[in-house]
This record gives structure tokens, sequence and C-alpha cells, in this order.
């Protein structure tokens, strides 16, 4: 399956606290709780954001506390894919264990621009992108988080076991 | 190849003889951890597995500490949903108000987690344990849940940085200063992915609340855990505190470190760490007068007796700044009992401190000392990102109980020495 859209781009460090403030952590909505998506560091993302649309940040995102709470609201924003330059360990496990595509690639986070086209074509391990019409390489995921990701999740995976 | 600390109980816990970095591994688990903000999406994940039953009820542990005593409505909702999941569950670490601690102090305290457990958290400074030279991971809710079932959680074997601290700290250094210093030296992603190993001779002068409040910070690095070598005083602390089966792990000889770095502690001078990064570290003598607004002292950084005993120390016989809100939150029942029974409530009262119940509230914006609109923090909690503890636009500087004191005195960023003389 093949993810297209339109490039938000942060910068390094874009940790947990900024993507969803803990103020709102105590609502159990997800639907409510995409609507404060960023806030703290980009108040127009919940109003730019369209379905499809593909998160590019720094290094190190999703830093600081392991609130699943962040991949939750962004997957729940419409955002299809996280592509960054390095991830926070928490977050990643926490976006492999609900699904949500996450990938590094530093060289495409260093060339795309806001507002950038970009096609993520997991199967085949490369990412287009539309504005400068360069094609990068990903790693592929090791096989036992594959399967992880085949399955739609941690909690589904360990039912197949 | 000879093993780290980590990688000898990644190794035991996963029934391998060896493992090497990159190698994802299951590996089972001696203690799940959940709190208020992430147990109730665990538990929604756990019901949807459709079983009846948890893995194992004396091995998880629910502490509602973040939002409590419950703040609003939703908080209330969230931690019925925790209380009434445990009854049903019957998990017997479920800790109700008025037995509640902040989670990282109150699990080593009631001698939960001991030297070679494997612990999962669903709270990013579950990696505190690593004082006790115990394996220990913040982990997400769904890991929490897949681990209620299963009891396994999966892994990658880190690379390991060993620190070799050296010297004896100066008397206004604590902890809290140690690892603030290498998270600057090293910065918020220096150890990412990696464990953070803590050897060397400086250890005999580190106390066990210094030692947690160093592994506390490991995830501020990127840490995937910190780790102490276990000796005399570790021992001494878990045989006054658990009755639990321990195991203590030395590191081969020939372990492999993909870096190693020295930390000369006599060199450390108090630092704090400005807005909005841990990394954004000054020594005390770099900075000049920033006036404030709030002084908080607690946390599961720094809210054990022994910080309360140095703020007391500090605050002795003086008065909090009238710009200042000085809010001092001991992070168990037990401390706080210590607290009242040492005299120290009596120091922080009279110098016009305000004393809360455990709770975590400030340190993350949740509640008991939000700040507003410019307002400026002097806090020894963990994280000083934009918008932590309030406002988008407060800042929040971090710092060691001392300095926090001393600040709270002078209504500025101060050094200890400045309100000792």
């Amino acid at each position: 399956m093949n993810y297209i859209g339109k490039v938000l781009k942060y910068g390094d460090n874009i940790d947990t606290d900024v993507i969803i403030p803990a103020r709102y952590l105590n609502i159990s909505d997800y639907k409510e709780l995409a609507k404060h998506c960023m806030e703290d560091i980009d108040p127009s993302f919940v109003s730019r954001v369209k379905k499809g649309d593909i998160i590019v940040g720094g290094q190190n995102f999703g830093c600081g506390s392991s609130r699943e709470h962040a991949p939750i609201t962004i997957k729940e924003s419409g955002i299809s894919c996280v592509v960054a330059k390095s991830f926070a360990r928490i977050f990643y496990r926490n976006s492999i264990n609900i699904g949500l595509p996450i990938i590094e690639c530093p060289e495409c986070v260093e060339d795309a621009n806001e507002g950038d086209k970009l096609e993520i074509d997991l199967e085949n391990g490369t990412i287009f992108n539309y504005s400068n019409e360069k094609t990068y390489k990903i790693m592929p995921f090791p096989k036992f988080i594959q399967n992880i990701i085949n399955s739609g999740g941690l909690m589904e995976h360990i039912k197949t076991q | 190849m000879g093993m780290t600390m980590t990688q000898k109980i990644l190794a035991r816990s996963s029934g391998h003889d060896n493992v090497t970095p990159g190698m994802l591994i299951s590996a089972k688990v001696d203690m799940v951890l959940g709190n208020d903000i992430t147990a109730p999406v665990a538990i929604k994940e756990f019901e949807k597995a459709g079983v009846d039953r948890v893995f194992d009820k004396e091995k998880i542990a629910l502490v509602p500490d973040h939002f409590t005593p419950n703040k609003d409505i939703k908080s209330a909702q969230q931690v019925k949903l925790m209380r009434e999941f445990a009854k049903k569950m019957e998990i017997s670490n479920f800790f109700e108000i008025g037995q509640m601690g902040i989670e990282h102090a109150l699990l080593p305290e009631l001698g939960l987690v001991t030297a070679g457990d494997l612990v999962i958290g669903a709270d990013s400074h579950t990696c505190t344990y690593g004082a006790l030279g115990a394996f220990s991971t913040g982990v997400g809710s769904t890991d929490m849940a897949a681990a209620m079932v299963t009891g396994e959680v999966w892994l990658k074997v880190p690379e390991a940085i060993k620190f070799t601290l050296t010297g004896k700290p100066s008397e206004w250094v604590s902890g809290k200063d140690i690892i603030l210093h290498i998270i600057g030296l090293i910065g918020v992603d220096g150890a990412l992915y990696k464990s953070m190993e803590f050897t060397g001779d400086g250890l005999e002068f580190l106390t066990m609340d210094d030692r947690f409040t160093i592994a506390n910070m490991a995830i501020e690095a990127g840490a995937k855990n910190g780790i102490f070598e276990v000796d005399n005083e570790t021992m001494q602390y878990i045989q006054g505190h658990s009755t639990k089966h321990y195991e203590v792990f030395k590191p081969d000889e020939d372990a492999h470190y993909v870096d190693e770095i020295n930390i000369e502690l006599s060199k450390i001078k108090p630092t704090v760490a400005f807005p909005s990064l841990p990394e954004n570290t000054k020594t005390i003598d770099e900075i000049e007068d920033i006036p404030i607004d709030q002084v908080v002292i607690g946390s599961c950084t720094n809210g054990r007796i022994g910080d309360m005993r140095i703020a007391a120390k500090i605050l002795a016989g003086k008065k909090v700044n009238d710009n200042v809100r000085c809010i001092i939150i001991p992070a168990t029942q037990k401390i706080w009992k210590q607290c009242m029974h040492e005299g120290l409530f009596d120091i922080f009262i009279d110098a016009g401190c305000a004393v809360s119940t455990p709770t975590c509230g400030p340190c993350l914006g949740g509640h008991m000392g939000i700040l507003a609109e410019g307002e400026r923090a002097v806090s020894t909690t963990n994280r000083n990102f934009v918008g932590r503890m309030g406002h988008v636009n407060s800042e929040v500087y971090l710092a060691s109980p001392a300095v926090a004191a001393a600040s709270a005195i002078t209504g500025k960023i101060s050094s200890p020495e400045s309100v000792m003389l």
C-alpha cells in the first residue's frame, strides 16, 4: 500500500508534550484528542491537515513522555505516515504497536519542504518526492516488527501467537 | 563477546545464553507498571484481547499519581476505570489515595522492584529502577496491555555507553547536577536507543537518592535504560526494603561499549537546564539574574527524603521571596511522614512554602501549580519542554533541590552557597 500526501514539516526534538499537551490527557475520546494535535508547536496544524498528509520531522522525533496518546492523536488527525531523521524509542515502539507507519530517512527529511507531495511505498522501500522528483531508499523493517505491522498492531499480533 | 549489565539481564529474561546488540528478543517481565494517564488506554487494549485474567496478579502495579487526587471529573473517571480493573483482576498492587505515592519513588520504597529485575512501565521515567541494578524501561500503553496478557515484552538489545564516575562531588552537588551535566554533554539524543551503564569509584559518594535521580533522567538523553553497578549502598537499600529474590549482574571485563565517558564528579558545579530542552545546561556561575515566579521541589526525579532534607537545610530560618510561590511535594506517604517527624514541614511552612500530598501534578502541567503566560519556574522535575508546566509561553528551569530552594529565597536563579553565608 502506498501513502500519498503533502508534507507538514517540523524541526528536531519534537516532544510528545507538544504533540499532545498533558492538559488533554484526561480525555479518552481519540477524536476529541485529535482536535489538539500539535497545538503547542503549531496551532494551525488541525485546520491545515488533510487525510493522508505526512509529518516530516528532524532528529529524536517523539521524545519525552511515553504517552501513547501522541501517535494515537497523530493517526487520528488523518496523518498517514511520519518520516523523520530519527525517532525517540518509546514513540517508535508505540507507533509500531498501534499501526502508525514511521520511517527513518534523513536524506528525504533534509530535502523535503513544507507542502511537498510525497509518495511512500513501504513494500518496495522507497519515498518519491514529486516536488524535486527524487526517489529515496528506505530500510525495510526487521521481520519481527513487520509481523506486528502485518497483524495490524501488537494486540492483534499476540492473538495470533 | 562479553556482556554489559543490561545485556546479561536481557539474556537471562529471554532464555538466551548470550545476547548481542540489535537482537530482537521476547523477554519475561518481573513487574509491569501503569499510571492514571497510561493504564486506562492499556485497559482498553487489554479488553480487546478477549482474555479474562492477567498473567500474574502480583506482577502488575497500578499507581494513580498524575492527575490525583483527581483534579476534575474526567480524571476521576480514568482512575475509576483503573480501580475497577484492579478489583476485577484482583491486582494487589493498586495504590489508592492515602497509600499512593509517585510511582517511581513508591515501587522501590515498597520493595516491589529489585536488583536483576526486568521492569517495564507505561511511563517514560520507569528507567529510575536502574539505580537498583535492574533493567527497567519505559514503554507505551499497548506494550503494557500485551505484557499484562502474556507476561512478556519485545525488546531490541541495546548498545551501551559506559559512564565511569570518579572522585567526590563538592558540597552542593547532587545526583541532579550530575545527570544534567551528562545530558548537557551528550545531548537529548546522545544515548538514543542505548543503555547508560554507570560505574566507577565515585559511586561510593552517591546516595541511593542521588542514583535514583540519575537513572530517572536517562530517558532525557534518549536512553532505553540507565543502570548502576550494585555495591554495598545498593545492597543495604535492597535489604532494608525488599524481601523479593534479587540477582546481581556485573559487567564482563570484555563487555563492549560504543562509547566510554569519564565523569569527574569533583569538577561538576550546580547545573541548571534552560528552556526548552534538558540539554540546554549552564553551570550556576554562568547564570545572570533571572527573576522567577515559582519553585517546585518534588517529582519522581527529586521528591525523596534526601531531596527534602537538602531543601530544608537551605530554607531553615529563611523566607521565600515575596515574588515566588514555593510548592513542595514529598513523593510518597512514607517520605511525607518522615518530613513531618524530622520537623521539615515546620521549616517549609515557616519559610512560606506550600506542602502538597504526593502527586506528579505540576511537573507535567497537570494541576497543583500551573504557570501563567510569561511566568518562570525553577523546578526539580525532569522536563522543560515548551508548555510543559503550563502556558505555552511559560518557562521551566530544571535544577537540584538545593538550587531550587536557594532560588525560592532570592527570587532569582541562585546558587546554594549564595544563601548559606
